[in-house]
């Protein structure tokens, strides 16, 4: 079992559970897979929330090894209100924010109810548009068709990962948050909302935030591209 | 002033939204939470506007970008000794 690759052996365990109370279930009756499934599945993108969290990545691994210990602890408890998943990202941001305050670099995000991120205006880009006028709020410069490969294409450069990871990086904490469950973890806006106890318009405000600080580093990563072509 | 009598019926066009404000919304559009006349609003002006149209892709290659970022593996030996604890909950 441990020989095999985890992606592997996560996709053929996965036919074993029906859905998830089977899955809780198994854990609970002490089925090793079921267990070697579930970190198998979560780790990478528990670990890229905590790094959310806490300022240094052995920190950030200790935050996910807490959680499994808070998985195990509770999971006699568990009475699946919220789905598996989420209970689990709940227990990790409450390790996390406590390890973040002892690391004392957290900033607290308690303002659930308003848009405060402690983020400037700089996410926008009000220079795109026009000021004034009839045209007023239209493009000054339309921008450019990007190639549909652009993703692909993007991440085989180890430059340009390590780029795009610099930008989630370098995002207010909350942004950075709401963007790594959001479209790194592919979660949905329930989800995230769950998980990080912010409201729905919140945590969009968020969202379109983080995006458009990315969206503005690929573009400068393909203009810097195509003028060095 | 051909460029501006074009931009003018454009923005009728266009359903009186403006690229400022498509942009704005585009997170809302794509979760599919947009009411429906500003669901048809954005989609008319996508139709007449194709800045609005190219930055909505750039939008859509961004998440597409962050989705297909790799994901750490998780070392051997953090899984052995995660499996090990877990051996050693089902004993108590």
């Amino acid at each position: 079992m441990q020989e095999e690759d985890p992606q592997q052996s996560a996709l053929s365990s996965q036919l074993k559970w029906n859905d998830e109370q089977e899955l809780v279930a198994a854990l609970r009756t002490g089925d090793e897979a079921a267990f070697g499934f579930l970190i198998d599945t979560y780790y990478g993108a528990l670990l890229r929330l905590a790094m959310a969290y806490v300022p240094s990545r052995a920190v950030a691994e200790e935050v996910v090894q807490e959680t499994w210990q808070g998985v195990l602890e509770g999971l006699a408890r568990f009475e699946g209100r919220s789905s598996l998943k989420t209970w689990m990202f709940r227990i990790l941001t409450n390790r996390a924010k406590t390890r973040g305050k002892r690391e004392s670099r957290y900033e607290s995000l308690d303002s659930g109810d308003g848009n405060s991120d402690g983020d400037d205006t700089s996410w926008n880009e009000p220079d795109r548009f026009r000021q004034s006028g009839t045209f007023a709020g239209h493009w000054l410069t339309l921008p450019s068709m990007w190639d549909e490969q652009t993703p692909e294409k993007l991440l085989l450069s180890k430059e340009c990962r390590a780029l795009i990871q610099q930008a989630i990086e370098a995002l207010p904490p909350v942004q950075r948050q709401v963007i790594t469950l959001r479209d790194i973890n592919e979660m949905n806006s329930k989800e995230v909302c769950n998980i990080l106890e912010i409201t729905e318009t919140n945590q969009r405000v968020l969202l379109h935030r983080a995006r458009t600080r990315v969206r503005k580093i690929i573009e400068q990563q393909l203009n810097e591209q195509s003028a060095r072509s | 002033m051909v460029n501006d009598l074009k931009g003018q019926v454009m923005h009728l066009m266009a359903g009186s939204m403006t690229c400022r404000e498509v942009v704005d919304l585009i997170a809302e559009y794509l979760d599919g939470n947009l009411a429906f006349f500003d669901r048809v609003r954005f989609q008319i002006h996508l139709g007449f506007c194709k800045g609005c149209r190219n930055y909505l892709n750039q939008m859509k290659y961004t998440i597409r970008t962050l989705g297909q970022l790799p994901t750490e593996p998780m070392p051997d030996d953090v899984r052995d000794e995660l499996l090990k604890r877990f051996r050693n909950w089902k004993k108590e």
